[in-house]
């Protein structure tokens, strides 16, 4: 069916509506205005050099960054075989555990992080960054679980077997022939899995003590008592780091990937 | 052996979750009914017989509601363009849906604030024109969670009815406009109904991530209208209120496992229907 001419300015409307906030903070975040205005007056880096001169984001950004990472890892060395086990092998209660390892989705955010820093810091008395880092990893833990599962959907388990009956060892043979493989499925479930934990507010909001803190969280406090244009333009280096990554998923993964 | 070797391969991931996800829920939803005799429901009871706690939960559930109503008002036109575009549009199309999916939501909500703020975006055009003479109230208010919460969810929509809308043929949509269906009306009987399942998972995402989202109503609700995610946090940091943020976590899990449950039995009546 052809679309009618309604249907297209629809639709402009809508994505007018999901980028006009977005060009707007690009916009301010070259302003040499003190407190955000807009139109914006005169042209300025400033923001920027604000940015990267500033302590507290920096710290933050490289906190961010090593907790994305790191629990990424650990997400993956969990995730990746879970994924393998459930794909590969066919057992009672396989329902169960796929349930079990996507439950942490159906939990509200804020109050996983709540219950873990009721119990896992209150009573346990965990150490914050411990705990910032499993919870980061319980999160992200189902995007590696189903992007690695459905790369491997497409594998072909003859060829491992093949593999095992010339003598390769269960390991040798997923290092050798079953991982090369997934490859490019691995590399878009880390890129998924490190922007949704770098993104990552409600759990990180009660994770934060002295010393450690996100930069979303100092971004929210930083928004909640000044006005000015450092937040837009620390909004927009990271839209350049979301345009990095969408564009490794696109190379791996397919952005189609989100539509299935 | 393989059984074995199946079950060795979950081992890490079924503990790190029952660990540090499944018992510390159970302990703390547990503490809410436990009290200085025993067993007790009065929590509750006083939750729920306190006009200021239900108005909030009544507030998180009505944004929730109308962001879902919004979201599905917007995102089936535009599912519906993304599906029947040519290949290489779609991929842009889709591209800009998800784009701001993987933005933070602090940066997200951010925006609005500079839009809808007493001095924002909004406020100086109308000044400017001399359509108001001072400025609105639009940040801090429900309205701006409202339009903050769309925005962040709106995505999610869109991309869930996609996947759905791309499989339909176009002989359907042909056949009823050759039996004299008009446009609109083959929009309505054969797409809509068509796009029934992924209408429910775009909803109980949409519902359930406003319902239950923490920075928007924070930065663009202020104050004056806090919702149940951001009471908990008030309860737990502010006040140091731990049981009272318990409770709180608690009946937000209660409700959305029963919206989820509620939509997913009223998927299954309309599949019942056969639609």
């Amino acid at each position: 069916m052809k679309r009618s001419r309604g249907l297209t300015f629809f639709t402009i409307c809508v994505y007018l509506f999901l980028f006009a906030p977005i060009v707007i903070i690009i916009m301010t975040a070259f302003g040499s205005d003190d407190v955000i205005t807009f139109p914006v007056k005169g042209f300025s880096m400033k923001w920027f050099a604000n940015i990267f001169t500033s302590d507290m984001f920096m710290k933050t950004f490289q906190i961010s960054i090593q907790v994305a990472v790191i629990a990424t890892i650990i997400a993956l060395i969990i995730g990746v075989p879970a994924a393998y086990a459930m794909s590969r092998f066919n057992y009672k209660g396989k329902g169960l555990i796929k349930n079990i390892f996507f439950s942490s989705i159906i939990v509200p955010g804020i109050v996983f992080g709540f219950s873990l820093f009721n119990f896992v810091i209150i009573k346990w008395k965990l150490p914050i960054y411990t705990s910032l880092l499993i919870g980061h990893t319980i999160v992200i833990l189902p995007y590696i679980i189903r992007v690695v599962a459905s790369s491997l959907e497409g594998f072909d388990y003859s060829i491992e077997e093949a593999a095992v009956s010339l003598g390769a060892s269960r390991l040798k043979t997923f290092i050798l022939v079953v991982f090369p493989n997934i490859t490019s499925g691995v590399i878009a479930a880390f890129m998924l899995a490190f922007i949704n934990s770098f993104n990552n507010v409600p759990i990180s909001i009660f994770l934060t003590g002295p010393g450690v803190s996100t930069l979303p969280i100092k971004m929210m406090s930083y928004v909640e008592y000044y006005y000015d244009p450092t937040i837009s333009a620390l909004s927009v280096t990271l839209m350049l780091m979301t345009i990095g990554i969408m564009f490794i998923v696109e190379r791996t993964l397919g952005l189609n990937y989100f539509s299935k | 052996m393989k059984k074995k070797w199946f079950y060795t391969l979950l081992v890490p991931g079924l503990t790190i979750i029952i660990l540090f996800l499944f018992i510390p829920l159970i302990y703390t939803i547990g503490s809410t009914f436990i009290g200085d005799s025993g067993f007790t429901f009065s929590r509750y009871t006083t939750f729920f017989t306190d006009g200021y706690y239900v108005k909030i939960f009544s507030r998180t559930l009505k944004i929730a509601l109308i962001t879902a109503l919004i979201s599905m008002i917007l995102g089936i036109p535009v599912a519906y363009y993304i599906s029947r575009s040519k290949k290489s549009i779609r991929g842009v199309l889709i591209a800009c849906t998800v784009f701001p999916l993987l933005t933070n939501s602090v940066v997200r909500s951010f925006a609005w604030m500079t839009i809808l703020g007493k001095n924002g975006v909004i406020n100086n055009l109308l000044m400017n024109v001399h359509v108001i003479g001072s400025p609105l109230k639009l940040l801090y208010t429900e309205f701006a969670i409202i339009i903050g919460t769309v925005y962040l969810f709106l995505p999610l929509m869109v991309v869930s009815l996609v996947g759905v809308m791309e499989n339909i043929e176009n002989d359907l949509l042909e056949a009823a406009e050759s039996l004299g269906a008009n446009r609109l009306t083959a929009f309505f009987k054969v797409v809509v109904p068509l796009s029934v399942p992924g209408l429910i998972v775009g909803s109980v995402l949409v519902f359930t991530g406003a319902f239950t989202a923490y920075t928007t109503p924070q930065l663009l609700g202020g104050n004056t209208n806090i919702v149940l995610s951001t009471l908990v946090y008030q309860r737990a940091m502010t006040l140091g209120d731990w049981t009272g943020a318990s409770v709180v976590a608690t009946v937000m899990i209660i409700t959305t496992l029963t919206v989820i449950g509620v939509i997913n039995k009223l998927a299954g009546k309309l599949n019942e229907r056969g639609i």
